[in-house]
């Protein structure tokens, strides 16, 4: 085993335009979108001339973001010996305000993912992207595509309609876990209200980098709510996270809690005991100090070799040549991070390793 | 393996902890606009008798999420008859005197005129707080220094009040809060940075305030704790903004203290900060140096409420990180979470250590 490749738990495919779902359409959609000349639905998130959206030596010729399962494998999978990588689609559906039209295109999203991606590499996986407008259709939609063992995932943005623990969303965490599915949690924003606490921002950068206090924020909901306390099979992994934010954060939730456990009575653990068994992490970007003492002791703070998930983020720009993880990480850890914590972190990726691993 | 979570080899006896202390958040409180009278218009005291003064929240008084105890304080801090906070005598036998307070920074919070939703009315009521600080405590009580309370959302109005109170020592700072209707980084805000930087005042951006948007990205949460702990991410986003907008770069001389946000986040949001610079720095040209100088020369941290690793020790290297110049002490009078300064920081420190961070590093950035 030791010599099998790592698993890469955040790529991304990318819809080249909203006409590549038309044939995973209904007449209806298909008929509605050209006629009213909706052409594409990237988010403000990744705008697709950005740097960090697609590294520029991995864009096609004329610069999109590479938009192929071949060229997927010919950047990342074949020359790293990639054994297994999950696909998180960012297709804006959850930005749309329109709930028909967003529960339209999550189907079309999901079923394209699989006929054009899962069944043209067999080393791939991928997320079921749901439409948190209406969480009843999501639930049947992680329903509908869980009786296929390659999803191994549920996919939310960090900032949707509301704090992601808030009880409304708990029919989508309810199917998860009855699926036996992981509950992703990437970078992102619906937009309904603005990044930050305090207003609009002026730029990408500023955006960007805020959306590590929205993981803050998220993970105190999804604590605060009650979420890891009634859905106790449930695994959150925070993709694109950037991951050392997070000990200070839990610290700081943690004190709290002990100085107002009454406001949220139902969480009777240490926030930081429940964080260490419950939340998983991918580890690009990782936001790591520049000196190899410093992320020695920042791997400490984090308090678990388990919860460190391996992660390209591809196409997106966060390091160079095939250098994937920061410099420095121990051998050990390499070796938890690219397969052991993947494979217990998705339950669902055993069912289907025979079919793939020699 | 070695299971060591209630290791305390490092912590420092109480008693050893006497020495004078530079306190950097105490909340004095106006016990109603009567006490602001004689320093407001007639017109303002009949604003204020006919319509009282509304925020940018849902309730007339009181806070949305409601506090864990009354008025967020301590329940012995009540003087007879009075709030917590309200009576200086009360508070000097309870805290200055007892804890040693050499220098205590006075940062008045609600109903203080910041963030009210008219802006007249919330410059003509920040100016009277600021009267009200120095005749009812600086005056009297020497250990004392006032925070110039100002109405943020209108900067002229802001920067006249600065240029009012610059050169008057009973003033140590400017006061902001953190929680304003666009990031304070923006340039509608930067008459305030001129004027604090002209006066030679540093800035201090308390947690809290009102600025209507929601304390996440993802909208309002329900409940107390999402909101006390959501303060430190709009700090961070706070700082973020003035790095990217070139607050620093445009004003060298400005010192800005974050204070009651936390501190344990500052070097990952620095490394965060630092890594997207390099690749995006076209985009924020006025960010000119790596955001992680900027934080490491012009902007400090009060302790409380400090994270609480465990071990204890790694706030070491936490501190290590941030570097020891850049700490100043808090206790938070009155308010519930209360640092006592016998028992925080429970650390084997130095004494240069320990002297930076409960005196040397207030008198830098004060100079008192």
């Amino acid at each position: 085993m030791p010599d099998a490749g790592p698993i890469d738990c955040d790529v991304h495919p990318f819809v080249p335009s909203l006409k590549a779902l038309h044939p995973y359409l209904d007449r209806f959609w298909r008929d509605t979108f050209v006629r009213r000349g909706l052409e594409e639905l990237n988010s403000t998130s990744y705008p697709t001339v950005n740097p960090l959206t697609a590294r520029a030596d991995w864009r096609e010729p004329g610069g999109k973001p590479p938009a192929t399962p071949g060229r997927l494998a010919a950047n990342v999978l074949d020359p790293m010996g990639t054994r297994l990588a999950i696909c998180n689609c960012l297709y804006g559906v959850q930005l749309l305000y329109n709930e028909d039209m967003a529960i339209a295109l999550t189907r079309a999203l999901n079923d394209w993912i699989a006929r054009e991606w899962l069944d043209a590499d067999p080393r791939l996986r991928a997320s079921i992207v749901v439409a948190p407008q209406n969480p009843g259709a999501a639930a049947e939609e992680i329903d509908r595509c869980a009786a296929d063992p390659r999803f191994v995932q549920v996919l939310m943005l960090v900032s949707g309609e509301a704090p992601l623990g808030k009880r409304q969303h708990w029919p989508i965490f309810k199917a998860a876990q009855r699926n036996n599915l992981a509950l992703g949690i990437h970078a992102g924003s619906a937009y309904r209200t603005p990044v930050t606490a305090v207003g609009w921002p002026s730029t990408f950068t500023e955006d960007y980098v805020n959306q590590a206090q929205a993981f803050q924020a998220g993970l105190t909901s999804l604590l605060a709510e009650g979420v890891f306390t009634k859905f106790p099979d449930l695994t959150v992994v925070l993709i694109e996270s950037g991951v050392t934010w997070l000990p200070a954060h839990v610290q700081r939730l943690t004190k709290t809690w002990k100085g107002v456990r009454p406001d949220i009575p139902w969480v009777v653990q240490a926030p930081d005991e429940i964080m260490r068994a419950r939340v998983r992490l991918t580890v690009q970007p990782f936001d790591g100090p520049p000196d190899a003492h410093g992320l020695e002791r920042i791997l400490d703070h984090l308090g678990s070799d388990e919860i460190l998930l391996f992660a390209t983020d591809y196409p997106h720009w966060q390091f160079e040549g095939l250098e994937a993880l920061p410099p420095g990480i121990p051998e050990g850890l390499r070796w938890k991070m690219m397969v052991e914590n993947p494979l217990r972190t998705y339950v669902r990726l055993k069912q289907t390793l025979g079919e793939t691993v020699t | 393996m070695n299971v060591d979570v209630l290791n305390r080899s490092g912590v420092l006896p109480a008693a050893s902890v006497r020495a004078a202390i530079a306190d950097c958040d105490i909340h004095p409180r106006v016990t109603g606009y009567d006490a602001l009278a004689p320093w407001l218009s007639k017109q303002w005291r009949e604003h204020l008798a006919t319509f009282g003064m509304t925020h940018r929240q849902p309730f007339e008084k009181g806070a949305a999420y409601p506090k864990s105890q009354p008025m967020a304080s301590r329940r012995d801090a009540w003087p007879p008859g009075g709030t917590p906070g309200s009576d200086l005598a009360f508070m000097a036998r309870q805290h200055l005197d007892p804890n040693n307070v050499a220098l205590g920074i006075l940062n008045p919070l609600t109903p203080s005129g910041q963030g009210a939703m008219n802006p007249d009315l919330s410059a003509a009521v920040t100016h009277a707080v600021n009267e009200w600080q120095v005749a009812h405590w600086t005056s009297r009580d020497s250990r004392l220094k006032a925070s110039v309370v100002v109405p943020y959302e209108d900067a002229a109005a802001s920067a006249r009040e600065i240029e009012l109170r610059a050169g008057d020592p009973s003033f140590a700072q400017v006061l902001l809060l953190t929680r304003t209707a666009e990031p304070l980084g923006q340039r509608r805000y930067w008459p305030i940075y001129e004027a604090a930087a002209a006066a030679g005042l540093p800035v201090g951006i308390h947690a809290f305030g009102f600025g209507g948007w929601p304390i996440t990205s993802a909208g309002w949460p329900s409940h107390y704790i999402e909101e006390a702990v959501g303060h430190a991410q709009c700090c961070q986003s706070v700082l973020t903004s003035l790095i990217l907008e070139g607050v620093f770069e445009r004003f060298p001389a400005l010192k800005i203290v974050l204070v009651e946000a936390g501190f344990a986040w500052a070097p990952p949001l620095a490394w965060r900060l630092d890594r997207n610079w390099a690749k995006l720095k076209q985009e924020v040209p006025r960010a000119a140096r790596m955001p992680s100088e900027y934080i490491r020369s012009q902007v400090w941290f009060t302790t409380q409420p400090m994270e609480e690793p465990e071990p204890r020790t790694n706030l070491l290297d936490t501190i290590e990180w941030m570097g020891w110049d850049r700490l100043l002490f808090a206790t938070d009078y009155p308010h519930w979470d209360f640092d006592d300064p016998a028992a925080a920081l429970p650390l084997r420190l130095t004494e240069d250590q320990r002297g930076a961070v409960f005196r040397g590093n207030a008198r830098a950035v004060y100079g008192f």
